[in-house]
């Protein structure tokens, strides 16, 4: 079942061609409107006249998340304020918000892009999805609403929080799809079973599109198992567009791209050099049809790699992996590299141990040290102090097996680890901070 | 059987006023604690009213906590009450995970064990120990 037939499952060199086609557009129009890439091409001394194919945008100089702050809070748009019909800004928690426009062309676009996901879930312009983003500033809650509302579903509005009402939705509007953050459809699923409900029976709900944050294989399918669902992977940067740029469909193996509205590249972080099909690196998208606020070579500091075998779904657009990361979030603990991800993977085959879990680096004189603190599920025998510490001995075993470095497993008083609401917050670098 | 209330404390300043706090606004009262402690950890088990309860109360506030069945055996409060009994549990074959102890009244003590296996009240019984009562301990 798809949303845009032809779009979606577009012959491969009519797509080339058409990306061509809508790449040249996009950096003429970056080019001719936005004095930041004028001057980043004159310097790079390249042209838009020079795509001659697809390959030549790796001549084009990159562009990174510092280039959007310091072009705050306009310098980057394409159009006229007359023509920007909405913008959105990024939290700001790691440095000035950074602000990105859509014109009414854009937002239909990424209403269409997130339309996709929802079909990709058995989704129709019957169904009923509860949005549970958060709305506002943040892409997440008005980005899967535009989906819902292009596909011409039955749209709750819920945004997140209040986490009761949002099981009392699921039981008594009948919601086929649920969107939110994976660590948030976690904490409902768990809500409705404290409230007494079997999710996977008791609700009519088929599919969760869940995204803005990484999650693991088995965190993913503990969602999908608890709420009895599809799980849809959607994969977007509000610096793009928003949730959509990639989803994930019923064959899973990573996440099609929209790759009629973006190229993607994948580049070594540190050389900034093209990689091939399959190496895993950071990604790099431009926007072929974003009226407002075009971006050519942006690094999206996303740490992936790109499946180009053909899905069994018929859709001819590749795939990106499941995210490894971020290039940002990357913890390298005495000179090995470690992803927040990979100790969720560990976690979650502990089954003795809750999902929340938090991460405390800090530094013991030259070195540094990383403590896992985590929770036992309630029915864990307590009151055995050697299985307590069995446990514990265990998970630092398997920890270390997996990530080559030691971790000092702590087992915490419930509540200890805040609860997430919107994207968990894992990982407390005090490395560096005064004692 | 008598029912322990056992508490999962993480070993930080304060954890453990907080715990004797919330279950004395509870309104219970406690008749005996034991603390054992690891470097990171902390147990607390506790004989207090309404075991069940307030075990229930304590994680609907946040804490960590559970109801352990133990055995609580009356002993005569001389030298060698305790070691009588000990010898029993080598002979039966019953293997303790820990135990404490604590004085009742002039003449006797209590001895208790958390001991796994079954049926464990009635061999102590058929060899002639008194099995301490839950009504005995702490209000039902």
């Amino acid at each position: 079942m798809y949303y845009q037939p032809e779009i979606e499952t577009m012959d491969r060199e009519e797509l080339a061609a058409l990306q061509l086609e809508r790449m040249r557009w996009s950096v003429r129009h970056a080019y001719d409107n936005i004095d930041f890439f004028k001057k980043s091409f004159d310097e790079a001394g390249v042209s838009p006249d020079d795509l001659a194919s697809l390959e030549d945008l790796s001549q084009f100089p990159f562009v990174v998340k510092q280039d959007m702050r310091d072009a705050y809070p306009y310098d980057l748009f394409a159009v006229p304020m007359k023509d920007v019909a909405r913008i959105h800004a990024s939290s700001g928690t790691t440095g000035q918000a950074t602000v990105v426009g859509h014109t009414k062309s854009d937002l239909k676009h990424w209403g269409d892009c997130f339309a996709r996901g929802i079909a990709m879930v058995g989704g129709t312009d019957e169904s009923t999805i509860q949005v549970s983003y958060g709305y506002g500033l943040f892409t997440g809650g008005l980005g899967g609403h535009a989906g819902g509302e292009a596909m011409g579903c039955t749209v709750i509005p819920a945004s997140s929080g209040n986490t009761k009402r949002q099981v009392q939705f699921l039981a008594d509007c009948d919601t086929d799809i649920l969107a939110c953050t994976p660590s948030y459809a976690l904490f409902i699923a768990d809500t409705a079973i404290e409230m007494g409900y079997d999710p996977a029976k008791d609700f009519k709900i088929s599919g969760v599109i869940c995204g803005a944050e990484p999650a693991s294989e088995n965190m993913r399918q503990e969602i999908a198992d608890k709420l009895g669902v599809q799980y849809c992977d959607v994969y977007g940067l509000s610096e793009i567009m928003g949730p959509g740029v990639a989803m994930e469909c019923i064959e899973r193996g990573g996440l099609h791209i929209a790759e009629d509205q973006f190229y993607c590249e994948i580049i070594d972080p540190e050389t900034g050099e093209l990689l091939p099909d399959g190496e895993w690196g950071e990604l790099v998208i431009t926007t072929l049809t974003r009226e407002c606020s075009p971006l050519i070579r942006y690094r999206t500091r996303d740490v992936t790699r790109i499946n180009a075998e053909m899905c069994a779904c018929g859709r001819t657009h590749r795939k990106i992996d499941r995210l490894r990361g971020r290039t940002d979030d990357m913890m390298i603990i005495r000179g090995v590299n470690v992803f927040p991800s990979q100790i969720e993977q560990v976690i979650t085959n502990f089954p003795e141990i809750a999902t929340q879990y938090q991460i405390i680096l800090t530094s013991k004189g030259p070195l540094d040290a990383m403590e896992l603190q985590v929770e036992t599920e309630p029915d864990f025998p307590i009151d055995e102090v050697r299985k307590l510490e069995d446990l514990k001995t265990r998970l630092q075993a398997e920890l270390k097996g997996n990530l080559q470095i030691a971790v000092d497993v702590k087992i915490v008083e419930p509540k200890t680890i805040e609860r997430s609401v919107g994207k968990a917050k894992r990982v407390i670098d005090k490395r560096g901070a005064s004692e | 059987m008598i029912s322990q209330l056992t508490v999962f404390l993480q070993n930080e300043k304060g954890n453990l006023s907080r715990l004797v706090r919330q279950i004395a606004d509870n309104g219970t009262n406690m008749h005996a604690m034991f603390l054992s402690d690891t470097q990171d950890f902390g147990i607390a088990r506790i004989f207090c009213d309404e075991p069940d309860a307030v075990a229930a109360m304590l994680n609907e506030s946040g804490f960590r906590a559970s109801v352990t069945q133990v055995n609580a055996v009356y002993v005569p409060n001389k030298p060698g009450g305790l070691a009588n009994l000990l010898e029993f549990c080598d002979r039966a074959d019953l293997n303790i995970e820990y135990g404490y102890c604590f004085k009742a009244g002039d003449e006797e003590a209590i001895d208790v064990f958390k001991i796994n296996g079954e049926n464990i009240d009635s061999a102590l019984e058929d060899a002639g120990f008194r099995i301490a009562r839950p009504e005995e301990i702490y209000a039902l």
